[in-house]
């Protein structure tokens, strides 16, 4: 088990020694963000009843940004070191595929969450915030900082070079994350655009996150949760066999 | 005894290529073992297929006696690989990269054993620099480091004295040598054939993915029929008695290969005829690296890779 730590530890001194860049830097840009949106939008959209604009942007601003930085940390570890070469020092450990995944799926949430609770500290300092469930907050950051986690796992080890992780990055992650609800409650979308926004998964993280908060939310946590938490265990599943057949790593 | 390697009928294939066509090999405990062959034979993949770094399109291969896919974990705990590549992780310094690598075996406070290393591979002065800033040779170093940090019974070194000075070169060997005496199976590859006949007592030669040799350094060196002798004459011109013996003519020297001792005294004999003078004699002995030219044989033939 202590082999499992060393790795832990490494993940998360890895980006805690430059914090500056991994955790300050995302946090301003996200309460940039929400500076902005909030001051242009705060008195032309209202989503919910009752709920301002600018509270209903600050989960969806929140989660964007840990599930960006929960991606950006596995997939730019891993990519490092497969570039650099130095990720045969873990692949000659006799460390197991399962303690590497979860090594660096637990890093990715501890980043996720530092930035994401930095974040939160600030807004409470401008904002009042309602809050609903802390449970529903906490089950939903967790599961979605594992999840993008797990796919940031995928992409470095698919990726050969840099340009083809950013390329897994602008095109799917982005899009995905931008077009999951975090400006807007899918409810004021067309009914195509809708119908096609339950098909993301990212949507179903925000929503139910948001739910913790406000206790309102488009469909119902508990349905988001079921989502999430298959969509979890189903790149999870891959990203283990990749790591057990040694696809890419051990060619 | 169980065997510290054992590698039966090991295929690699990348596409088409087979980089392992059929390797058979087994190195006893405490062997001090060289791997040799020309660039792309397939050292590197052998050993990155005993170290679990690749692997292995068929076939089976154990580190004493645990199978290096199956009992990954166990398998890898009782070797230690340096990899050729100078590969190291920049957030780190000397220190820390030992202390991680040895969390990564489940060893803490394993500070006692790290001090032994980072003295004998002369780190000392270094441990506490980052890994960006060392050289090229003191980057090897840790490299060679790092794959001690768990006192592997099997060490594999993958071209260790690749572009390293002299003093380095002889202060690794003799700490190596050292490991080995205390019992430890030592493996390593190098294109320094003086290197390999000097420490290992026994060489298999790869060539295009298979075993072309394998034998001890000696009776290797003792199959390649003959001796050389140099000789400076004073004729420019080699008596034709001696026409077939000739291997070579370099810098004014005639270059003979005789079977055995009794033969010189038959060229002697040949240049009195001739009355030819000997200005300079040298009788040189087969080395290894006599026996690689041998045995490649055809190597400057090979496709350029």
């Amino acid at each position: 088990m202590s082999g499992f730590y060393t790795l832990l530890h490494k993940e998360l001194l890895r980006f805690w020694k430059v914090g500056l860049q991994s955790i300050f830097a995302p946090m301003i840009a996200t309460l940039i963000y929400l500076f902005i949106f909030s001051h242009i939008l705060e008195e032309r959209a209202q989503a919910y009843p009752g709920v301002t604009y600018t509270a209903f942007l600050i989960p969806g601003l929140l989660m964007m940004a840990m599930l960006q930085n929960a991606f950006a940390n596995s997939s730019s570890s891993l990519i490092q070191s497969k570039i650099s070469g130095s990720i045969v020092f873990v692949l000659l450990s006799p460390l197991s595929y399962m303690e590497i995944f979860v090594a660096y799926v637990l890093a990715s949430i501890v980043r996720g969450l530092l930035v994401g609770g930095g974040i939160y500290l600030v807004i409470l300092i401008f904002f009042d915030m309602p809050l609903q469930s802390l449970l529903w907050i906490f089950i939903f950051a967790l599961i979605g900082n594992g999840f993008l986690g797990v796919l940031g796992i995928i992409a470095a080890i698919w990726a050969e070079k840099f340009d083809q992780l950013a390329a897994f990055q602008n095109f799917v992650i982005l899009p995905l994350t931008f077009l999951s609800g975090v400006f807007y409650t899918i409810h004021s979308l067309p009914p195509f655009w809708e119908g096609l926004s339950r098909f993301n998964p990212f949507f179903y993280v925000i929503d139910g996150f948001r739910y913790g908060f406000f206790g309102v939310s488009d469909v119902s946590p508990y349905f988001s949760f079921m989502i999430v938490g298959i969509c979890f265990l189903a790149v999870s599943w891959v990203t283990l066999r990749m790591l057990k057949t040694g696809y890419k790593l051990r060619q | 005894m169980i065997p510290a390697i054992e590698v039966k009928k090991v295929y690699k294939h990348y596409g088409p290529v087979g980089a392992l066509v059929g390797i058979d090999l087994e190195i006893e405990q405490g062997e001090f073992f060289a791997l040799l062959g020309p660039n792309g034979a397939g050292k590197t993949t052998l050993i990155n297929v005993l170290a679990g770094l690749t692997l292995p399109s068929n076939g089976v291969a154990k580190i004493m006696g645990h199978d290096v896919v199956k009992s990954y974990r166990e398998a890898r705990r009782i070797v230690g690989v340096v990899p050729q590549e100078l590969v190291f992780d920049p957030f780190f310094s000397v220190r820390e990269t030992l202390s991680i690598q040895s969390g990564y075996y489940g060893l803490r406070n394993n500070d006692a054993w790290i001090d032994e290393i980072l003295y004998h591979l002369g780190l000392r002065d270094k441990e506490n620099a980052n890994m960006r800033t060392l050289s090229g040779g003191m980057k090897r170093r840790v490299l060679v480091a790092q794959a001690l940090v768990h006192k592997p019974p099997v060490i594999i070194l993958d071209e260790p004295t690749a572009g390293v000075d002299v003093e380095l070169r002889q202060s690794l060997w003799s700490f190596i040598k050292r490991l080995n005496r205390d019992g430890h199976t030592v493996v390593l590859t190098t294109h320094y054939l003086d290197e390999a006949e000097e420490l290992c007592s026994r060489v298999a030669m790869l060539k295009k993915g298979e075993i072309v040799a394998l034998d001890s350094t000696k009776n290797l060196i003792k199959n390649v029929s003959g001796y050389l002798i140099r000789l400076r004459l004073s004729s420019e011109t080699l008596p034709s008695d001696l026409q077939p013996l000739l291997e070579s003519y370099i810098e004014g020297c005639f270059i003979l290969r005789v079977n055995n001792y009794s033969k010189i005294e038959s060229v002697l004999a040949a240049l009195r005829i001739g009355q030819i003078r000997v200005l300079e004699m040298e009788l040189m002995q087969p080395d290894l690296e006599d026996v690689f030219v041998k045995i490649m044989g055809n190597t400057k033939n090979m496709e350029p890779v």
